[in-house]
């Protein structure tokens, strides 16, 4: 018997509470260990980088109260070949700038689609999650099918982390000219 | 391969709107521009695993797992229980489902909520576990009480459970929320409102559950989750290796 989706509802501003529970105050919840707290083990061979940015709403407000999720291939262009969460994580932004980082190995191209991270977005007033990618700036980019999809270059380029040596910058923002490209997956 | 086969799109005409301007905060946080359209990738069509390894004896039991040794969190007891399940009916196994509420009066354990309502010691609102071969899940906690919130004027939560649920693949991924059969605050909350079908609301409303409700104990409720399936038709053929 076919079922109907169950409906998405807004994670709300206590979103912190069941995803990052240390974060939000509750010691030692789950031994004190955050799930998604490590992207990979920290002998994975790769690549290593950060990757940092905050969230802003249509008014330039950070959005204080979002986490994200992001989910990646490993150096080889494998999402997580041997089972498990390796190439996913999880971050709370912080409570002043809205700002994340991500310590993490450079993703590598699979078919067509260039190096990227899949982020996932939910907060006080997203009523469904948001998808979105971090490409890097420098790869191999321009046969990419969401980048070649895009016309508007300033569109184009919200997609794009830039880069200051193994450091990258990735801002998101939910809404007005420089809003960034949002996927339906 | 099963793994290549696409989910089902999203079903739009169930799941809310960005822009909901009742709920006052969506009018900042929705993007005006139309999603971009992909076809699913292998990233879209797999997802992280957890292990139940993962999982502690009391992690689903909110009841005791922030309580201090043998003390127990204030409330009305309940049992919420039920399947993760896709579009077809299919079991989603082995994946994790995430909870988190407000305590019996009202107040969740958080520094950004300032209620009024106490704080219950014993009470931390934060519980998960993995579902089994079948999808089938429980929960144990106290049933979180309504609480007013700031949306422009007397705006009251009906009492619900926020559920973050994994399935095998990130496309699935859904974090959405439960409330309880007969409660007069959901035709009046803005954020259950969002979603404009009432067969979806109906779809987000526990039953209670005598079948399951232990005498001089507690309540069962019977909550199911459906994430988008793989599509069918594909799936048969390929099953009949046509």
């Amino acid at each position: 018997m076919a079922r109907s989706q169950s409906a998405s509802q807004t994670a709300g501003p206590y979103v912190h509470i069941g995803c990052t529970p240390n974060f939000a105050g509750l010691e030692n919840m789950y031994g004190g260990h955050e799930l998604g707290a490590e992207m990979f083990s920290s002998d994975a061979v790769g690549t290593w980088m950060t990757v940092t940015g905050q969230i802003f709403d249509g008014d330039g407000m950070p959005v204080t109260d979002a986490m994200l999720e992001f989910w990646q291939t490993d150096a080889s262009g494998r999402y997580a070949p041997h089972g498990g969460s390796e190439g996913w994580g999880r971050r709370a932004v912080d409570a002043e700038e809205a700002r994340y980082k991500l310590r993490t190995i450079l993703p590598a191209g699979l078919g067509c689609e260039a190096p990227h991270i899949k982020v996932w977005i939910v907060a006080r007033g997203i009523n469904l999650g948001l998808h979105t990618r971090i490409y890097f700036d420098g790869q191999d980019n321009w046969q990419d099918p969401v980048l070649a999809a895009i016309d508007d270059p300033v569109r184009k380029s919200s997609l794009i982390a830039t880069r200051d040596g193994d450091h990258y910058t990735f801002d998101i923002h939910l809404q007005g000219d420089y809003e960034t490209v949002f996927l339906n997956v | 391969m099963i793994q290549n086969i696409p989910f089902q799109p999203q079903d739009m005409s169930l799941h809310p709107q960005a822009l909901t301007p009742d709920y006052r905060s969506s009018r900042l946080r929705s993007p005006n521009q139309k999603l971009l359209s992909l076809p699913a990738g292998p990233g879209e069509l797999t997802g992280p695993t957890f292990g139940h390894g993962l999982i502690g004896p009391n992690d689903n039991d909110l009841i005791i797992n922030y309580a201090a040794p043998g003390q127990a969190a204030i409330g009305e007891q309940l049992m919420v229980h039920g399947y993760l399940l896709d579009e077809n009916a299919r079991p989603v196994s082995n994946a994790l489902l995430e909870f988190w509420q407000a305590n019996a009066g009202g107040r969740y354990r958080h520094q950004k909520d300032s209620y009024l309502a106490p704080l219950d010691p014993n009470f931390g609102g934060c519980g998960r576990t993995i579902t089994d071969n079948d999808g089938y899940y429980s929960l144990r906690t106290v049933r979180p009480g309504p609480y007013p919130w700031p949306n422009g004027g007397n705006d009251w939560r009906p009492a619900h459970i926020h559920f973050s649920c994994f399935g095998t693949g990130w496309a699935q991924r859904l974090i959405t929320q439960m409330y309880f059969e007969g409660d007069p605050h959901i035709p009046l909350c803005p954020i259950v409102q969002s979603t404009a079908d009432p067969k979806a609301i109906e779809g987000l409303t526990a039953r209670l559950d005598m079948a399951n409700t232990e005498p001089m104990n507690f309540r069962a409720f019977r909550f199911d989750v459906i994430l988008r399936g793989k599509e069918s038709t594909l799936f048969e053929n390929k099953l009949e290796g046509n």
